[in-house]
């Protein structure tokens, strides 16, 4: 039992769970409306985009999370306006607008003299290193996100089904695709510092992923991505101690697994069902 | 419904020219004519979808995106939706309703009720619990056409409904339509299939990027443009423009209100 709980007799251990906790249901949630959306493309391009607004941040002394949610959400706007505005197609939009925004974030790193940034945190998060005043950020925006989720639900619900009958019905569906993009962009600044850059995208992609194998309604696979995504951060965290690696690998590892896991007693129960 | 001299481009392309239309309440009012005549072009700018270039459209008398949300309900040519949804018959005839409620308001029994009966006018309530992915081309159909009756909207706008349906179908949608303009609702449908537009609507608008006749069906086939667009959307080819619009009904629109 002593073993089991180890980890929580540390304070940052204890922060560390409770920032994957929020990550975790905050990005699987979120993650049910990339998915349907089929957008798993933008949180890479927003994740990526995000390092020029860390390198600022630091080089001005500013918060981490103000530089990169500024930029965050600029380019998440942004993304949705050259998409709208122009006649190319989103995930050019995104491929120009990520890869443009990160090679800025290292030209500015680069003609600083030493690395003083630690670039390996940023790219694959470093979740152990949560602040308290961090871990006051991230619940508060969380509850941002999730109040919008809840107050915006039948409007992105319906713009995610049928843009198209929706905005016919009165249902501003830009409006709700805007909205959608910027609540992307907190959550992914929100998720960075737990699983970082790179890892980030899997966290928004792999959870709902697996509940989309599992289920055939919209709420219940709502509801189970994040219960996925809780038990991927949480679960993954906890490992990671244990076996002293990376926790940002082993949470999205942990996640990976679980996708397969889903698929598996996907067709198991599809062969039950044709038995019976 | 009031169009005036509603004309509506794609760039550089003319979709719909100087069309003058009005619809009343209670009348389906078909629009006929060949592939490419501006039929779904009419119909989406009527939606709010697309934006006229030149002249005025009024629904209710406001323009359509200044309506409140739930007054027009639109069923599109092919719906576009991912089929792997998560959603259930039950689902999809519910969002009907998105757009009558705020979001402080609960989905409630009355909106249950209306999906209730939306699912029966169109013979669905056995298929509710099914996933939309295991329904037949008809079922979907009449799912959308369902979704659209649960919105209870004030105008209902169709593009070709009848599309790839079967007979049994095509005739339960036509008695749903007669129902719905029985009970005072303007319907207006696009639709290919000319045979039987005595049957299924009360006057009949003619379009070839222009407006070439609208009145009843039966003066229409009076006119002579009906059998001109009966033979060319027959050939699948279009319509030379050496017809004039019947001016006699297309310069005085009628006033809805």
């Amino acid at each position: 039992m002593e073993v089991l709980t180890e980890p929580f007799h540390y304070a940052f251990m204890q922060r560390a769970f409770v920032a994957a906790l929020a990550v975790g249901v905050l990005c699987s949630t979120m993650g049910t409306y990339v998915i349907l959306r089929k957008l798993s493309f933008i949180g890479d391009g927003i994740a990526h985009a995000s390092f020029a607004g860390i390198v600022i941040a630091y080089l001005r002394g500013a918060n981490f999370y103000i530089g990169a949610g500024v930029v965050a959400v600029l380019t998440a706007v942004g993304i949705g306006f050259v998409h709208r505005r122009g006649r190319i197609s989103l995930d050019t939009t995104i491929g120009v607008l990520f890869t443009g925004m990160f090679a800025l974030g290292v030209y500015l790193m680069s003609q600083q003299r030493s690395y003083a940034i630690d670039l390996q945190s940023f790219l694959f998060g470093d979740i152990l290193a949560v602040q308290p005043e961090d871990l006051w950020l991230i619940l508060a925006l969380s509850v941002v996100v999730a109040i919008a989720v809840i107050v915006l639900f039948r409007g992105l619900l319906y713009t995610t089904f049928d843009p198209v009958v929706a905005q016919a019905s009165g249902i501003a569906s830009p409006a709700y695709e805007y909205a959608l993009l910027v609540m992307l962009a907190l959550t992914i600044v929100i998720s960075l510092q737990a699983v970082g850059i790179v890892l980030v995208a899997a966290l928004l992609v792999t959870p709902a992923a697996a509940a989309y194998q599992l289920t055939s309604r919209f709420a219940p696979m709502m509801a189970l991505a994040s219960l996925f995504g809780a038990a991927c951060t949480v679960g993954g965290l906890y490992l990671s101690y244990y076996v002293r690696a990376s926790s940002g690998a082993t949470i999205v590892l942990l996640a990976t697994l679980l996708f397969f896991a889903s698929m598996g007693a996907k067709y198991l129960l599809r062969a039950t069902a044709r038995a019976a | 419904m009031v169009a005036r001299d509603l004309t509506v481009r794609y760039e550089d392309f003319a979709a719909l020219v100087d069309a003058t239309l009005t619809v009343r309440y209670g009348e389906a009012l078909g629009v006929v004519g060949p592939n490419g005549s501006g039929k779904s072009t009419l119909l989406k700018t009527i939606a709010g979808l697309l934006q006229p270039s030149s002249g005025s459209l009024s629904v209710l008398g406001s323009p359509p995106l200044k309506l409140p949300p739930g007054v027009t309900a639109y069923v599109p040519q092919v719906e576009a939706v991912d089929w792997s949804f998560p959603a259930t018959v039950w689902d999809v005839v519910a969002m009907g309703r998105f757009a009558r409620l705020h979001f402080w308001q609960r989905f409630g029994a009355q909106d249950r009720e209306v999906v209730r009966r939306a699912l029966e006018v169109v013979k669905m309530s056995a298929l509710a619990g099914r996933h939309i992915a295991s329904l037949s081309g008809g079922q979907q159909q009449r799912a959308f056409v369902a979704r659209a009756i649960a919105q209870e909207p004030r105008l209902l706008l169709l593009d070709e409904p009848t599309t790839g349906v079967d007979a049994a179908t095509e005739e339960a949608l036509r008695r749903i339509v007669r129902e719905l303009v029985a009970g005072g609702l303007p319907v207006v449908m696009a639709t290919h299939d000319l045979d039987r537009v005595n049957e299924w609507f009360d006057r009949l608008l003619v379009l070839d990027r222009r407006v070439l006749a609208l009145g009843t069906p039966d003066e229409v086939v009076a006119s002579g443009t009906y059998a001109a667009i009966r033979e060319h959307t027959h050939t699948h080819g279009h319509l030379r423009h050496d017809h004039e619009p019947h001016a006699a009904h297309a310069a005085h629109p009628e006033i809805l209100r």
